[in-house]
C-alpha cells in the first residue's frame, strides 16, 4: 500500500465508522507522513465537533418575526378548522333535511295509496 | 457575532414536556421552544447557506414547518435533532432556488482560491484560532460539500438522515463528506506538494 492510497482512504475511516483494513493500519504504523495526516484529520474532526457549542447571534428581530409567523399560521389553521367545522354542520343539516323530506314523501305516498285502496 | 457555548440550556426533560404541551395545542409551549432553540437553528442555517438573509428566511421557514408538522414528531429523536433535519431540508430548498436564480457555480471539482495566511505551528496549537480557521474554510467550501460536512461532523446527523433531507442518495452523501473533509484538511494543514496544487 502506498501513501497515496492511505491518503485517499483516510477521510472515510478517520471517524471510525468505516473500518480500516489491516494493510492500511500496518502502513500507517510505519509511516510518519501518514501518521501526521491522520492526526490532522482527527484534529479537524475534533474542531468541527466543537463548533456545535458555538452559536451565532442573529440580527435583532428574528425571534419576533418567527413568533409572528407562527401565530399567523396558527390563526389560519384555526380559521380553516372553524370553516371546515361549519361546512360539516351545513352538510349535516342538508342531509338531515333531505332525509326528512324523503321520509315525508314515503309516508305521504303510503297514505295516499291506502286512501285510494279504501 | 459568534458566542461560544451559549446555546440553549434547556434540559431534555423540560424540552420533552414543552414538546408534549405544544403537540396538544399549547401555543405558549411552542413559543418557549422557539425561544430556547432559535439561535441554534439560525447558526445551522447560516452554516449551511453562508448568508445572513438566507439564514433568517430558512430559520423562519423551519419553525413554520415544525409548527405545522409537530403532531408528526414521534419523539424517538431529540427535538433539536428533528429541528436540524427540518432546517437542513429548508436550507437545501433555499440553496436550490438560489442556485437556479443566480446560476451559481456548484462544481465539486472547482479549486478553492488560496488566500490562507502563512501556516504558523504555534497558532495551529491555539484551539480558538483553529476554530476560526475551520469556520473560514467551511465558508469557502462549495455549498453542497459544506452542507454534508456541517450536518455530519458538526451536528452529528446520520448519513441516511442527511441524504433524506438533502434529496440525495446515502452513497452521494458519503462521497461529498469524503471530499469535504479532504478539502478542509488540505486547506488547514497543507502538506508538502499540496500547497503548489492549491496555488494552480
Amino acid at each position: 500500500m502506498r501513501c497515496e492510497d492511505v491518503s485517499r482512504a483516510l477521510p472515510e475511516i478517520v471517524d471510525g465508522v468505516a473500518p480500516a483494513d489491516l494493510a492500511l493500519r500496518r502502513h500507517v504504523e510505519g509511516c510518519l507522513r501518514c501518521q501526521a495526516e491522520l492526526v490532522q484529520y482527527r484534529k479537524l474532526l475534533r474542531t468541527l465537533h466543537q463548533l456545535r457549542t458555538e452559536v451565532l447571534e442573529p440580527a435583532p428581530g428574528l425571534l419576533a418575526d418567527i413568533l409572528a409567523a407562527v401565530e399567523e399560521a396558527g390563526e389560519r389553521h384555526a380559521l380553516r378548522s372553524m370553516l371546515s367545522g361549519r361546512r360539516v354542520a351545513y352538510a349535516g343539516a342538508i342531509a338531515a333535511a333531505t332525509a326528512a323530506g324523503a321520509a315525508g314523501a314515503v309516508i305521504w305516498a303510503t297514505r295516499h295509496r291506502r286512501l285510494r285502496a279504501a | 457575532m459568534r458566542r461560544p457555548g451559549s446555546k440553549d440550556h434547556m434540559v431534555p426533560a423540560d424540552q420533552a414536556q414543552l414538546v408534549a404541551a405544544a403537540k396538544s395545542g399549547d401555543r405558549q409551549a411552542f413559543d418557549e421552544l422557539v425561544r430556547a432553540t432559535y439561535t441554534d437553528v439560525y447558526t445551522l442555517a447560516y452554516r449551511l447557506t453562508g448568508d445572513e438573509e438566507d439564514a433568517r428566511d430558512v430559520t423562519q421557514e423551519a419553525y413554520l414547518r415544525a409548527y405545522k408538522g409537530l403532531r408528526r414528531f414521534r419523539g424517538d429523536a431529540r427535538f433539536s435533532t428533528w429541528l436540524y433535519r427540518i432546517t437542513a431540508n429548508c436550507a437545501s430548498t433555499a440553496m436550490s432556488k438560489r442556485a437556479r436564480h443566480r446560476h451559481d457555480q456548484l462544481d465539486d471539482e472547482a479549486v478553492v482560491a488560496d488566500e490562507r495566511p502563512e501556516v504558523d505551528p504555534e497558532a495551529m496549537a491555539d484551539a480558538e484560532l483553529l476554530r476560526d480557521r475551520v469556520n473560514s474554510a467551511l465558508e469557502e467550501l462549495p455549498e453542497r460539500l459544506r452542507a454534508v460536512v456541517v450536518l455530519r461532523d458538526v451536528y452529528d446527523l446520520p448519513h441516511q438522515a442527511i441524504a433524506d433531507e438533502l434529496g440525495i442518495s446515502e452513497a452521494a452523501a458519503k462521497v461529498r463528506l469524503h471530499r469535504a473533509r479532504r478539502r478542509l484538511r488540505q486547506r488547514l494543514f497543507p502538506m508538502q506538494g499540496e500547497e503548489t496544487a492549491h496555488a494552480v
